[in-house]
């Protein structure tokens, strides 16, 4: 019954703009899915699902990284499929995904779908694994080249071959902010780098007893991850996102001197005393202040500024608005002129280790905007996808239609997280561990770049 | 069973110093040795250790209760002041997965009870061999099984799997029993044969001289010894199998029916680890049984490893 | 029968456990009846009766993986070639491993002895008071949270919030140093105190264990050597150092030991609170970054026989006490 309950409240939360009201929505109780209107789990017409066969009977097993309360909707958003094709599917979602599933492919014991977030880890999986990862059939190619631009079907081939499409999405090149605060401060969104800049210094000007910016990069045994985010986008402002890609893809040495530059133009910003920590400290307070917290400091008044993903949107606490004339949104991280417009992002990739029919069947489903649309729907808020068939009038949070308009839009150049693309022991490892060290206990930038570099894999 | 007070706890911390003539002698030199370290002051550290090993649970407990809004920007002190509680997090906890919170619950249990049962028995026997019955290479042996302890469950994952999915067991209850069992043993070994090699060796000759051989032996003269040993130890391996998270994991993942409260618990952190605030509440519900258990048998443990370490 | 393997209801779940401890006692009690009705068997089949499911049990699950982490150890990351000691190479010239070796040394002196010391004092002090039921629980009751769950609670107590403004403090140590009239301190970062903050934690746990063995060692004291010892006008501190200390020797040894082996592998706590930064990394956390994270087998394997190496001093030392012990019966 509680499932029932929160998934249409999460429904309803689309005809309601506000966001708090998720939990409180009511249930009437009802039909298992098919109904009408913005009332039911997700519309569909069975007659769209013919092509996938009759699968009564077979069941795909889905392994992920995504654990509840998305994890709810994640199924939700497969009901359209199980009831036309009457397949079954097995979710499992689980914080250790990364570290289970080579496991479980070692064992013999491999799920027939994982959403993998990394394209670095897809790579190795596929160097290591080469008989247990499938590569995508002809109606996932197809899909692949209908609905994603090249870029997003390119970090799911390896070596000319397509193994895994894109699921969900996100873009990490915003700043949120409280609209209100600007207003009442008569502050304007930064076009530019520089003007990004020269606001943080009126508003250090203003406000002598508040740092504009706040930070916070600790995430557990992850701790050091929104650090490289900062790093990654400033790289694709002050050096271009073709250097970027020589950096990540190891063709330009780690601690290139133009990788530097950009890491001092993010120490610019996070290490100097009169920036931040708006409300947690001082700098070393970023390394210990826990990221999805960090940004509390809008809404409290102890901050104006956090550079976070869209999906930061997630952690504002309840009855706050997200909307541009609410209590917080986010604006673009300027590049550094108006029309350089680079957009840091990243995304989950479908990937499949069987090639059985109904295994397929479900790729090809998500991979498609039927999908996609059907996420949209279930979803309050806090997802998006790449799939250009995807309605953005489906998407139900002013921050997600934001993030696919940019997503969507020619001329932001997108890049993808790089980290996530570099091998693990760096991506995962060194890079997040040095960047915590270049915080705090204050390393400069010169040795942290090179202490990565040393670290990167010769093989 | 001899060397055991036969009084309860309760007849014993009741016990009035003038009612002399009534106590055991075991009371009497308790209550003795009490007379000299019973200080006030003594009592004093008592309570200050209490009260630090007690404060930071009472304050999760606080927490659990508490909205997340007022948990991250006040301590949970100021809920003496300014009471603001809720069920929230609970509910969520509860009934915020598609799965019941039941069926958690009872796999947590049917993993528990055959995966203390059997490495407790299998122990006990090891143990009895490496203590009484002589043959060549014991030392050795036992030197080896105890060393074991210190093979970090991690690096027995993989091969422990592969075998499974062969065995076509992957994902039942049998391997989770099974591998507890083995991960149990050294250290089970190891705790059950120190009771055991210290029960005075005239009442296990008597018994051998008598003719009874070491079947006999274990179970007319040992077992009843080391009852209390092995319902404190009990506890300990119900503890530590109740709280496991990776061989869970590991061997049956979370999409079967066969995933305990902890694989539930830890992913009430959220995706991306944003819902911290829930976890407080999931960790009490997840204490509640061992603790009962602990409260139930605390008899055991006090009267307890007693029998153990009777000297002859 | 298919529920045999995957049952699914509650009903069935609970006859497949009862089953399945039904058939386990069958079993063992079938091989031992077996013995016993063999008269005059010989040792070794009475050996193997007692001793031969566990050690086929420990061959299986602890050795065999035990000998292919050493064999890893001299591979590579994927186990293909054999790259002789260079993992070991690796691990020692790392920048960090100094610190991390020392981490590991102050972890496993620290955590036995300060657990063993608490719960030994706590177990001598509250020994036959009326309020032994409770005090004991509440000393134990650290050891039925689950380590992340320890971890949480401790990053609660020490969380950190600066002096600004109308914020407040959140962590209660950093609250009770504000009540003093001090500045609030970042615990987690603070080198090398902050390794000192993650043992706690540690000693918190597993000093209920400590206390509940101990205490039950002090119960056992025999009666003439008290007696005597009270006649030799033995008191309060000196009676516990000259008669209970000596009395449970044996126990504490135990204690020492269990916790220790315990320590050498917990890397939760550290996995959890600062996710190895700020110096505070243990070899087992190491362990378990290169052979899950970075999917470094060979490494991670040369870290897990390092783990091993360490174990060395304190099976010796046990391997002593036993042959103490031998010597006495």
């Amino acid at each position: 019954m509680k499932r029932i309950q929160r998934r249409r409240g999460l429904a309803l939360a689309a005809s309601v703009a506000g966001l708090g009201l998720v939990l409180t929505a009511c249930s009437d109780g009802g039909d298992g899915g098919g109904g009408g209107g913005d009332e039911a789990a997700a519309t569909f017409d069975c007659a769209d699902y013919e092509q996938y066969g009759d699968l009564e009977g077979k069941t795909v097993s889905v392994y992920t990284s995504i654990v509840d309360p998305e994890a709810q909707e994640q199924e939700a958003s497969y009901e359209p499929f199980e009831e036309c094709t009457r397949a079954e599917i097995e979710y499992e979602g689980s914080r250790e995904f990364e570290a289970q599933l080579p496991v479980r492919l070692e064992a013999g014991n491999p799920p027939d779908i994982a959403y993998i977030p990394q394209p670095g880890f897809l790579r190795s999986l596929v160097q290591d694994f080469p008989d247990a990862v499938q590569a995508a059939p002809q109606s996932v190619i197809d899909n692949a080249n209908e609905y994603y631009t090249e870029g997003w079907v390119e970090y799911g081939t390896v070596d000319g071959t397509l193994y895994a499409t894109p699921l969900g999405a996100n873009v990490k090149s915003f700043v949120w902010y409280s609209p209100s605060a600007f207003e009442e401060n008569g502050y304007e969104v930064p076009t530019t780098w520089q003007e990004l800049l020269d606001l943080t210094d009126q508003m250090v000007e203003d406000n002598p007893d508040i740092k504009p910016w706040c930070a916070g990069i600790e995430s557990g045994d992850a701790t050091g991850w929104p650090a490289t985010d900062w790093l990654e986008d400033v790289v694709l402002r002050t050096a271009g996102p073709e250097v970027y890609d020589q950096w990540v893809n190891h063709e330009i040495p780690f601690d290139d001197p133009q990788i530097v530059e950009a890491l001092d133009a993010v120490g610019g910003i996070l290490k100097n005393e009169d920036y931040v920590n708006g409300g947690l400290g001082d700098v070393a307070s970023i390394a210990s202040a826990p990221w999805n917290e960090a940004g509390n400091g809008i809404p409290d008044g102890t901050c104006f500024l956090h550079r976070a993903a869209n999906f930061y949107q997630a952690n504002w606490d309840e009855g706050l608005e997200v909307a541009e004339d609410g209590d917080v949104y986010a604006f673009y991280l300027p590049g550094e002129s108006e029309e350089d417009k680079p957009l840091l992002g990243g995304g989950e990739f479908v990937t499949a280790f069987s090639d059985r029919e109904e295994v397929q069947a479900f790729h090809a489903y998500l991979s498609s905007p039927q999908w996609a649309n059907a996420k949209a729907e279930v979803t309050g808020q806090g997802w998006i996808s790449a799939n250009s068939g995807l309605d953005r009038e489906l998407l139900q949070s002013p921050i997600d239609q934001l993030s696919f308009d940019l997503l969507t839009d020619e001329t932001y150049t997108f890049r993808f997280d790089g980290s996530d693309q570099m091998p693990g022991s760096v991506g995962a490892g060194s890079f997040w561990r040095e960047m915590v060290s270049w915080i705090s206990p204050g390393q400069d930038s010169q040795t942290t770049l090179s202490n990565i570099e040393a670290s990167w894999p010769s093989s | 069973m001899t060397a055991i007070p036969p009084t309860t706890l309760t007849d014993r911390t009741e016990a009035d110093t003038r009612k002399v003539p009534r106590l055991t002698r075991a009371e009497q030199r308790a209550i003795a040795a009490k007379g000299r370290l019973s200080s006030p002051w003594a009592s004093g550290i008592a309570i200050v250790l209490a009260i630090l090993w007690t404060v930071p649970t009472f304050g999760l407990l606080v927490t659990s209760i508490r909205p997340r809004s007022d948990i991250r920007t006040s301590g949970w002190w100021t809920f003496f002041t300014a009471p603001a509680a809720t069920l929230e997090n609970y509910s969520e906890v509860l009934f915020g997965s598609s799965t019941s919170f039941a069926t958690f619950f009872v796999n947590s249990l049917v993993i528990t009870l055959p995966a203390v049962v059997i490495p407790i028995s299998l122990a006990l026997l090891a143990a009895y061999a490496f203590a009484w019955i002589p043959f060549r290479g014991r030392e050795l042996l036992f030197v080896a099984v105890f060393a074991l302890q210190v093979v970090p469950i991690q690096v027995t994952l993989l091969p422990l799997l592969q075998q499974y999915v062969s065995w076509g067991l992957a994902g039942s209850f049998w391997v989770v029993w099974l591998s507890h069992s083995i991960f149990a043993l050294p250290l089970a070994i190891y705790l059950l044969h120190n009771f055991m090699k210290d029960i005075p060796s005239s009442l296990v000759e008597a018994a051998r001289v008598d003719g009874a051989g070491h079947v006999t032996v274990f179970f007319r003269v040992l077992l009843p010894l080391l009852t209390p040993a092995i319902a404190s130890f009990g506890i300990f391996q119900f503890l530590w199998v109740w709280n496991d998270l990776l061989v869970a994991l590991v061997f049956v993942g979370g999409t079967t029916d066969v995933a305990p409260l902890t694989v539930r618990i830890a992913e009430l952190a959220g995706t991306r680890g944003s819902q911290w605030h829930l976890l407080s509440a999931g960790a009490f519900v997840a204490m509640v049984v061992p603790l009962v258990v602990f409260l139930a048998l605390q008899r055991y443990f006090v009267r307890g490893l007693l029998a153990g370490s009777v000297k002859g | 029968m298919d529920w045999l393997l995957r049952p699914d209801t509650t009903p069935e779940k609970l006859t497949l456990m009862v089953i399945a401890i039904v058939l386990f006692v069958v079993v063992m009690g079938a091989i031992l009846l077996g013995i016993d009705r063999l008269r005059r068997a010989p040792t070794w089949v009475v050996v193997a009766g007692f001793l031969g499911p566990t050690l086929l049990f420990l061959a299986f699950g602890l050795f065999y993986p035990g000998l292919r982490t050493i064999w890893s150890s001299f591979h590579d990351g994927r186990g293909r070639n054999f790259i002789g000691l260079d993992n070991y190479v690796t691990a020692f010239t790392q920048e960090q491993f100094q610190v991390v070796l020392r981490n590991t040394a102050l972890w496993v002196v620290l955590v036995p002895l300060a657990a063993t010391f608490f719960g030994l004092v706590y177990a001598v002090l509250v020994d036959r008071t009326r309020f032994e039921y409770v005090a004991k629980t509440l000393i134990f009751l650290p050891m039925a949270i689950s380590l992340v769950g320890a971890s949480i609670i401790w990053k609660f107590v020490y969380e950190y919030k600066p002096v600004q403004g109308n914020i407040q403090q959140t962590g209660l140590l950093n609250q009770l140093l504000v009540w003093l009239g001090m500045q609030p301190q970042q615990f987690l970062q603070d080198q090398p105190w902050n390794n000192l903050f993650l043992i706690v934690v540690m000693v918190w746990i597993q000093a209920g264990f400590a206390m509940t063995v101990l205490s039950a060692a002090v119960k056992a004291i025999p009666d003439d050597i008290v007696e005597a010892a009270r006649l030799d006008g033995l008191h309060g501190l000196s009676m516990f150092r000259y008669i209970t200390v000596p009395s449970i020797r044996p126990a504490l040894v135990v204690v020492v030991t269990t916790i220790a082996m315990a320590t050498l592998k917990v890397f939760d706590i550290v996995r959890t609170m600062t996710g190895g930064n700020f110096d505070t990394s243990v070899v087992a956390y190491e362990f378990y970054t290169q052979s899950f994270t970075a999917r470094n087998q060979g490494l991670g394997a040369a870290l897990a026989v390092i783990l091993f190496v360490l174990v060395i001093p304190i099976i010796a030392y046990n391997v002593r006490q036993l042959k103490l012990a031998e010597e006495i019966r």
